[in-house]
């Protein structure tokens, strides 16, 4: 059995595809009922319900919105060039699913498990920008222009200060294989002594996905729905849950970079029997639970506003953090030599 | 000072974190949602709703055709006919009330001399259709034999204040 899977062409494939099927059917759950949960935490901050009418607690709401958006009519502008007008729905969608490939959710249980996986995750996570600017210039339309203009900018920003908090993570740990970064916090999660990063990870990660408070490619107020204007039914179901799976992999990137992945927060009796997936688990909804009390919590940013924090203050706070790291670690004698191997 | 503690303030976040613990109290609290085809508010025994003409308990109808509510109603929605009965009484043969056109402003419940035009506490009569809207006497009639228990509870209690 294991020489069919390990060692058959065929066995292979089969395998691969029932590894991504493991990854994915829970995702999308995941993302399903993240739309649901934001309604609901939303709604509870707001002192009200949220949707309480389909199933118990409303948990088919999430069902009832798929069906909804499948069976509506995909319009599609005549101004628009049709092929990429489709394209990027599904571009967008798709990255945010690759990028799981190499998250590991317990020692060694990546899909890839590739030394360069941190830089795997920043290009899969910086392409997604592709998406919203294919979406926004194949339009032809001018909100959706603006806003894909504005996310693109955006996006682009805010990954140097990503890029600068990752590097000061990896220099700490020495490898860019992410089972290594999590392994590095046995026994001290990297939220604590790089506390002010986690927390530029964490804002620079909002702005990333495109969420409140800087929102600004999709600002209603401005641009009606900014760069997804035009979409409507199962493209802009594809969108949806691109942003959903998106907020998804920050998070999943957040949890290992900085939570500790698969890691208990003590290794010792009561909590190392809690399985190490279950924990990441744990930490992702964490995170995604603080993305939406963001949400609920802050007004949208101002254009300059949004371009000044991420140029102005994060950048060169993530920039002297890392030289301080490095200097640190050199004076100290800690600087990891060699990593993975 | 004041520059360092305002820039201490902005970097330790102390307004962000402020803002989010206020909303995390929130999403503790009880919510204030009322679940609405199920569960309703409250209203006034003064609510003013739909409207409907009451009878005396022996059957016989209040509406003396005196045309009060018709000269008040500021919006015109009220048109009256009227002679007398075999018996003597002056009654109407005609009592319609415009729902599209009432402002419910309740001055033909207050211009009535006999209680017989009141507003009720029903709000829910919306129609699929506009005639369903202009009411005739036998609509507002059974409105008041359907509602007369709660009618007549709601007259009882602001009674003091009329």
């Amino acid at each position: 059995m294991a020489h069919f899977f390990l060692h058959t062409m065929i066995g292979q494939v089969i395998l691969t595809v029932l590894e991504a099927l493991a990854v994915l059917v829970p995702l999308l759950l995941g993302v399903a009922y993240l739309t649901l949960a934001e309604r609901k935490v939303m709604a509870a901050m707001q002192l009200r319900k949220g949707p309480n009418v389909n199933g118990p607690f409303g948990l088919l709401q999430a069902f009832a919105d798929a069906i909804k958006m499948i069976t509506k009519e995909t319009v599609i502008p005549s101004g628009a060039n049709r092929f990429l007008f489709l394209f990027a729905p599904f571009l967008t969608f798709s990255l945010a699913m690759t990028a799981w490939a190499v998250i590991p959710t317990n020692d060694g249980w990546a899909i890839a498990n590739i030394n360069v996986g941190v830089l795997y995750l920043l290009a899969i996570s910086s392409l997604g920008v592709y998406g919203v600017l294919i979406a926004g210039w194949a339009s032809n339309s001018k909100y959706a222009f603006l806003g894909g203009l504005r996310a693109a900018a955006q996006m682009v920003s805010y990954e140097v200060s990503i890029g600068l908090v990752i590097v000061s993570v990896l220099l700490a740990v020495g490898s860019l294989n992410l089972n290594d970064i999590v392994l590095a916090q046995r026994h001290v999660w990297f939220c604590l002594p790089m506390f002010p990063m986690f927390i530029i990870f964490f804002i620079s990660a909002l702005a990333e996905t495109n969420r409140a408070p800087f929102d600004l490619p999709e600002g209603e107020s401005e641009l009606v729905a900014g760069f997804f204007v035009e979409y409507s039914a199962l493209a802009f179901g594809l969108f949806f849950l691109g942003e959903y799976a998106n907020m998804f992999l920050m998070s999943g990137m957040v949890s290992i970079l900085f939570l500790g992945g698969w890691l208990p927060p003590i290794g010792i009796a009561p909590f190392t029997w809690i399985p190490g997936p279950l924990w990441l688990i744990a930490k992702i909804l964490f995170c995604l639970f603080v993305f939406i009390w963001v949400r609920a919590t802050f007004p949208r940013y101002r254009y300059d506003q949004l371009m000044r924090l991420g140029w102005k203050v994060f950048l060169p706070l993530s920039l002297v953090w890392m030289v301080l790291t490095a200097g640190f670690l050199l004076a100290t004698g800690l600087l990891p030599q060699g990593g993975a191997s | 000072m004041g520059y360092l503690d305002r820039t201490v303030r902005s970097f330790l976040l102390a307004e962000l974190v402020a803002g989010m613990g206020a909303t995390l109290r929130a999403f503790f609290k009880p919510k204030v949602t009322i679940n609405y085809p199920y569960e309703k508010g409250p209203l006034s025994p003064r609510f003013r709703g739909e409207h409907a003409l009451r009878r005396y308990p022996n059957g016989e109808e209040r509406c003396i055709a005196c045309k009060l509510c018709e000269a008040t109603c500021p919006a015109e929605a009220i048109t009256i006919e009227s002679e007398p009965r075999d018996d003597g009484s002056r009654r109407t043969t005609r009592y319609d009330i415009d729902m599209t056109k009432c402002i419910y402003c309740g001055l033909c419940e207050e211009a009535c001399p006999v209680d017989a035009i009141v507003e009720g506490p029903n709000y829910e009569f919306a129609t699929e259709t506009r005639e369903e809207l202009m009411y005739n006497k036998d609509k507002l009639l059974a409105n008041g034999d359907r509602w007369e228990s709660v009618l007549a509870r709601r007259l009882e209690l602001d009674a003091p204040y009329r």
